[in-house]
């Protein structure tokens, strides 16, 4: 059971699943920040493969394929159109200035870390140590919706959310049963439809995607 | 190369090296940069040209500056020379083990830097005063980045001599350890912003409104100017050397012995002649951030000093 050379590269995949996260609080364009999801999505492939290739489990291999075709090919197509039809091109802004939010981002990390501890002890697989990033990456996928007020990178930030756990899964118990995984991706694929078709309600409603007015409605 | 009169000699060596390299390192840079721009590149020695030319031509002192001015040069000329005998060169083995560490090191630097940015509010005109403290600001955000990912490289090794880092780095697994990848990462970026390179400054232009280093240097001339010149090249160098030395330190020479520093010594030139390519590439495809986007970009690179530190006690204990 000794795979150094995946093990390393797995490891790096974890890192760099973090850092996508922290491009993604830091990125101020729409496009730039899809692109970043489709590299999440990558990365997710190829971590289920090298797993798969270390443990033998063979539905990661499924996994991985269901991966690559949702979250590298369907959603980001998707994305691009709903953007290109609501006509978003420009910036996103960011609430907190970028970085103090790195700064956040960086003791989340830490927070994550400490609290995935435990499980990292307790958990069997030869990628156990990932938790903490898996955890991580949810904790600040929160900390993306919560600094943004476009609905179309809040929608994002859940997406690499579910990227998260998905990670997370992966690494503490070589995946949920394949049913429960094929039930999220379906929810994930219909939630971006339902999504889009929300974007276009709050735009007729209130003539912009930014929620902010969403929230001045509501104490009015 | 270890004890008396060969540790003298090969440290004598190692100054020689770093002081030709530096400048010929430079020329290298900016003749890919030519290239890869559709110029005519100058030659790769001409940065030695230039210096012969500066040694012999007359030094003016500005009227109204002090002492400090002209002792500037010589402080960040040999704080250079100093720094150089701290970083493993050819042979992990030399490198002034007793003299010091890495933190002597950055200290060093920092001390260049001081007095390049006092030297620059020295002379009492805008252009000077506006460069130095830049160039303190950028400075000041590069510090803590680099304490760090030499503390990741420590956290490996248990020690602060680079040798000795080095050596356990090159004795280790040339597979990539999560923290060394980000530590490389971050080290990158501390690099450009610390040799004032092209996302922070751009190291060609007398554009007085955007240049930092370029600044600080306004009013030298003749021999002060070569000695700012070429300490600032063997700055860059020395940048390259110690992250080769951390990152990167396979083919080195473990052991004292004249054919393995000869081999070393050849791994070491095709080293630096893809790392200044690379460096060369980089910066064409760059552009100049804007000066108030500088700690945006020092931020990224502590973000990635501390994902290094963090994923060596997350994954790697």
């Amino acid at each position: 059971m000794n795979h150094p050379v995946e093990q390393s590269v797995i490891q790096l995949l974890g890192g760099l699943l973090l850092l996508t996260v922290f491009v993604m609080l830091s990125i101020r364009r729409i496009f730039t920040m899809i692109r970043v999801f489709t590299v999440q999505g990558i990365i997710l492939t190829a971590n289920a493969v090298f797993v798969g290739a270390i443990s033998g489990e063979e539905h990661l291999f499924l996994l991985a394929f269901f991966t690559l075709v949702l979250k590298v090919v369907v959603l980001p197509v998707l994305l691009f159109r709903l953007i290109h039809r609501l006509r978003l091109r420009g910036d996103v802004e960011v609430v907190v200035n970028v970085p103090l939010t790195m700064v956040t981002g960086i003791l989340i990390v830490v927070f994550a870390s400490s609290l995935a501890a435990p499980l990292t002890m307790m958990a069997s697989t030869i990628s156990r140590g990932l938790i903490g990033f898996g955890l991580s990456t949810v904790l600040l996928s929160f900390l993306v919706i919560l600094s943004r007020r476009k609905a179309i990178t809040q929608v994002l930030g859940l997406l690499s959310l579910e990227n998260g756990l998905l990670f997370s899964a992966i690494n503490a118990t070589y995946g949920m049963p394949m049913i429960v995984e094929f039930g999220v991706a379906l929810d994930v694929l219909v939630g971006t439809l339902l999504f889009g078709v929300f974007f276009f309600q709050i735009r007729e409603s209130f003539e912009n995607l930014d929620l902010e007015r969403l929230e001045k409605t509501w104490e009015d | 190369m270890s004890g008396g009169a060969g540790s003298v000699l090969g440290s004598f060596f190692q100054i020689v090296l770093v002081g030709v390299l530096g400048p010929l390192l430079v020329g290298w840079v900016n003749w890919v940069r030519g290239v890869l721009s559709n110029r005519k590149p100058p030659s790769v020695i001409q940065p030695f040209r230039d210096l012969f030319k500066l040694f012999r031509k007359e030094t003016i002192r500005p009227s109204g500056t002090s002492a400090l001015f002209g002792l500037a040069p010589y402080v960040v000329f040999s704080a250079m020379v100093v720094a150089s005998l701290l970083i493993p060169v050819v042979s992990t083995v030399s490198g002034g083990r007793a003299m010091g560490d890495a933190i002597v090191l950055v200290g060093l630097f920092a001390l260049a830097r001081v007095f390049m940015a006092l030297a620059a509010m020295d002379t009492g005109t805008p252009f000077g005063g506006m460069g130095g403290r830049r160039e303190m600001m950028v400075g000041f955000l590069a510090e803590p980045a680099t304490i760090l990912v030499l503390f990741t490289t420590y956290l490996l090794s248990h020690s602060t001599m680079t040798g000795v880092t080095s050596e356990v780095v090159r004795e280790g697994s040339v597979l990539p350890t999560p923290s060394l990848v980000f530590g490389a990462l971050a080290y990158f970026l501390i690099l450009l912003g610390e040799n004032s390179r092209i996302p922070i400054d751009n190291p060609a232009t007398h554009l007085e409104l955007t240049m930092i280093h370029e600044a600080m240097l306004l009013e030298y001339s003749g021999r002060n100017l070569a000695l700012m010149e070429w300490g600032s090249s063997i700055k860059l160098l020395l940048y390259l050397l110690l992250g080769i030395s951390f990152f990167l330190p396979w083919g080195m020479s473990g052991s004292p012995g004249w054919q393995g520093d000869l081999l070393a010594l050849a791994a070491l030139g095709g080293k630096l002649v893809v790392a200044g390519a690379a460096l060369a590439l980089f910066e064409t495809l760059m552009a100049k951030l804007r000066i108030f986007r500088v700690p945006e970009f020092m931020t990224l690179a502590f973000l990635l000093a501390i994902l290094g530190f963090l994923s060596h006690f997350i994954l790697e204990v």
